[in-house]
């Protein structure tokens, strides 16, 4: 409060103290609180000294010294140079990486394939429309983990590396997996990623500048050339300025298995299928109700402004119909990540298969389920925390 | 075709109308109108209208021959040997659902003792009747708390025997489809009670146990249902008192139960806010206290509203109970992935699966259709 208010203007309340009667609200307060908090406290004392003595008499080892011992479990697919000699660590770390890999491209492409479905749901076409709308009744109704078994049961069918299926030049379908063609990996290309991404950035400041002087003299500025030049030109440069190393990496079959190209294995392929397609169901019906939000009589005043109908869709429906779509979205991209912990049954080795397999070699039950409880608290977090920011920024601006 | 169509529809010169109302062209209405409005209303329409016809006839074919005209229903049994050399004769052509006619037992009741499967059959049927009288409006009353305890109990007696002349089943000799129903119904049912307690919390004036119902429900729903399972089958047998040994079943029941509760606390916190001020007010204004005021003026209008939620909830329950797999407690999917690994069986995965999940999707569907329904009815009031 502040000192120069007139004090007999700002009268505190008479001061009342806690009498000792069950009819005072705040006594009441205090000891159900009290109540609630020593009845939970007390559950978790008496759990926690029963989990320290049953792990004393059965003399399993506590604390996380395990982590710098040699792991000695064998990890098919990891992003990171691993072999069975490094530690619990390491091998903690390709797990957490190999669930990032599933859940980030399982998002883009469940955005991308719940959108097209969710359009297509609202198609004049009635064939489409209902074949959107069953796709996404049955895929809804099925559990995940039937449909990534039934899935991983398929690729499994799949005939032998040499009899795969070949639908195109450097394409093979096998039960090993999928095999695809792709570039020697050198030093130019991974600086002609990171001149993709400067370009990315620089377009995204050069759309905002734009914009800034367009308030100022209202001239409309072309951005697509500039960004066009910055996202292809700069990579392509960059690229062309080191040699331009183009050294292709076809699949071919030798023996048994194929060599060199890109593995999607099947186990991962499975997955990635299986939440793609499972998700993007509930993307669909999230996109169709956004779109559905947005009330007729926007379209019609944006036509009567004499707007282009992709500038209308552009500038007046996306931006009301996001602010409807991004908190279930939302929802739906940590269920995405949640789910991707679905892969122990398949077999795909994610942070929960490394660290179930990590609990059973080192009996530490405790600290293994603790890891996947963290890393997965720390994914959802980071993902309510990034699209909160998102969502505050595309919301409605009120008075 | 688009000349004549277009002629069809101009209206005829004016004189004609004198004579009285004539019928709208044919062209204009009925089945041909609709197919042009909705399948062929420009060319983009009719090339997609077009590809997917193509593209689901050649698909329904496939599949027909595959479910029906290719397919084999059953297969000698020598010796308590399935003799399944027809079915791999076929190589993928048709399907062998002899697989399903074999081990529909297995999937069902699991390893229940074969003479008693009239039990948990029974017990299949009492929940769905559990189901369906839930579902209907008139029920809508406290006494249905009862009819579900009720229900519940006789089919805890049912599954386990040991009286009524009932011989004794063991817990680990459950299986199959009735497991699924038993995880997912006792999982609601203990969880809502559960669950509107910490929905009250969370709105609670009093911090501390605000705190509480904020940390459970973010901690579970932060994490995925796997990890609460493992936690239930490695690490619940540490948290109690040594001697003290819990079934299985019971962990994942209880993991299931505290899973459930977080989800279904937040859509009924949904209900709580959307109720007006104006309620809680007047309940303040009538002198009630606050156990009153929720159990009377609340709970019964907040609840009402989240019913549609709280039957997607439920779906969401019913499927999720099928990771009990991973943890090796043997459901419905778990019975079908055992049936395939007999050496006879292996390599029909595909049948076993399309059979488990029509069956999930009968349940699941029924129940969507049941929410979309209620909604519509519910919102009626609504829409003007």
């Amino acid at each position: 409060m502040s000192d120069t208010a007139d004090p007999r203007l700002l009268r505190a309340p008479p001061k009342k103290g806690i009498r000792l009667s069950w009819t005072d609200e705040r006594l009441r307060g205090i000891v159900w609180q009290l109540l609630v908090v020593g009845l939970v406290g007390g559950i978790i004392w008496w759990l926690v000294s029963n989990t320290a003595h049953n792990l004393e008499v059965r003399r399993i080892a506590t604390g996380w010294g395990f982590l710098n011992r040699e792991a000695g479990l064998p990890i098919g697919e990891s992003l990171i140079d691993y072999n069975p000699t490094n530690t619990y660590s390491r091998a903690l770390l390709v797990g957490v990486l190999n669930t990032l890999k599933v859940a980030v491209v399982g998002i883009i492409l469940a955005t991308i394939l719940g959108t097209l479905i969710g359009i297509a749901r609202l198609s004049k076409n009635w064939l489409l429309s209902r074949l959107a709308a069953t796709y996404i009744e049955v895929i809804r109704d099925l559990p995940l983990l039937l449909q990534l078994l039934f899935w991983y049961v398929i690729l499994q069918g799949l005939p032998a590396p040499r009899q795969s299926l070949n639908p195109m030049t450097g394409v093979f379908l096998s039960n090993r997996g999928l095999k695809l063609p792709w570039v020697q990996w050198q030093d130019a290309h991974s600086f002609a990623l990171l001149g993709l991404v400067a370009g990315i950035v620089a377009t995204f400041l050069y759309a905002r500048s734009a914009r800034a002087k367009r308030m100022t003299d209202g001239q409309p500025r072309k951005v697509w050339p500039v960004g066009l030049g910055l996202i292809l030109g700069l990579p392509l440069l960059i690229w062309a300025a080191l040699g331009a190393p183009w050294q292709g990496d076809i699949p071919a079959l030798r023996g048994f298995n194929f060599q060199g190209g890109l593995t999607v294995t099947p186990e991962y392929f499975a997955l990635l299928l299986g939440l793609v397609t499972y998700t993007a169901g509930f993307i669909a019906e999230i996109v169709r109700a956004g779109i559905q939000s947005v009330p007729q009589g926007q379209w019609e005043a944006a036509e009567a402004l004499g707007l282009q109908r992709g500038r209308i869709m552009r500038q007046i429906v996306l931006p009301q119909a996001l602010r409807v779509i991004i908190p279930p979205m939302t929802s739906q991209y940590l269920n995405l990540t949640k789910n991707s912990s679905l892969a122990v049954a398949i077999g795909y080795q994610d942070i929960v298969s490394i660290s179930n397999t990590t609990l059973n070699q080192t009996g530490q039950a405790i600290e293994g389920i603790a890891i996947i409880m963290a890393v997965y608290l720390c994914i959802s977090l980071s993902i309510s925390l990034f699209m909160n920011w998102y969502n505050a920024r595309i919301a409605l601006v009120e008075r | 075709m688009s000349d004549t169509a277009a002629e069809a529809t101009v209206p005829r010169p004016a004189q004609e109308s004198a004579i009285g109302p004539r019928r709208p062209p044919l062209l204009a209405v009925g089945p041909v109108a609709w197919a042009r409005a909705n399948l062929f209303s420009s060319w983009l329409s009719t090339a997609v209208t077009l590809a997917l016809i193509y593209l689901i006839v050649r698909w329904a074919m496939g599949f027909v021959d595959w479910a029906f005209v290719n397919a084999i229903w059953s297969v000698p049994v020598v010796n308590g040997q399935a003799q399944t050399q027809a079915c791999r004769a076929l190589n993928g052509a048709g399907a062998c659902w002899a697989v399903v006619t074999e081990k529909h037992r297995f999937m069902l009741f699991g390893t229940y003792p074969y003479e008693e499967h009239w039990r948990p059959a029974l017990c299949v049927l009492l929940f769905i009747g559990l189901y369906i009288v839930s579902a209907m409006r008139r029920f809508w009353r406290k006494e249905l708390a009862y009819i579900w305890i009720g229900t519940l109990t006789l089919i805890g007696v049912l599954m386990w025997g040991g009286v009524f002349g009932l011989s004794y089943v063991p817990q680990e000799r459950w299986g199959g489809l009735v497991i699924t129903l038993i995880l997912a119904t006792f999982g609601i049912a203990l969880a809502f009670p559960l669950s509107i307690l910490v929905a009250l919390g969370r709105r609670s004036r009093l911090p501390a146990i605000k705190a509480l119902c904020v940390l459970y429900v973010e901690l579970i729903r932060g994490v995925p249902l796997i990890s609460l399972l493992f936690m239930a089958s490695v690490m619940f047998p540490l948290f109690l008192p040594e001697g003290i040994n819990i079934d299985k079943l019971l962990r994942a029941q209880v993991a299931i139960i505290l899973f459930a509760a977080a989800y279904l606390a937040e859509v009924v916190r949904g209900g709580l806010q959307a109720l007006p001020r104006g309620q809680y007010e007047a309940a303040d204004a009538l002198g009630l206290s606050y156990w009153q005021k929720t159990g009377f003026i609340i709970l019964p209008q907040a609840l009402r509203l989240v019913i549609p939620p709280l039957v997607n909830t439920f779906i969401g329950m019913f499927k999720d109970t099928s990771l009990v797999l991973i943890i090796g407690i043997f459901d419905l999917l778990t019975a079908g992935k055992t049936a395939i690994i007999e050496p006879a069986w292996q390599g029909f995965g595909i049948e076993i699966y399309v059979t488990i999940g029509l069956i999930y999707f009968i349940f699941c569907f029924a129940m969507s259709r049941y929410s979309q329904g209620l909604e519509a009815e519910l919102n009626r009031h609504r829409v003007r």
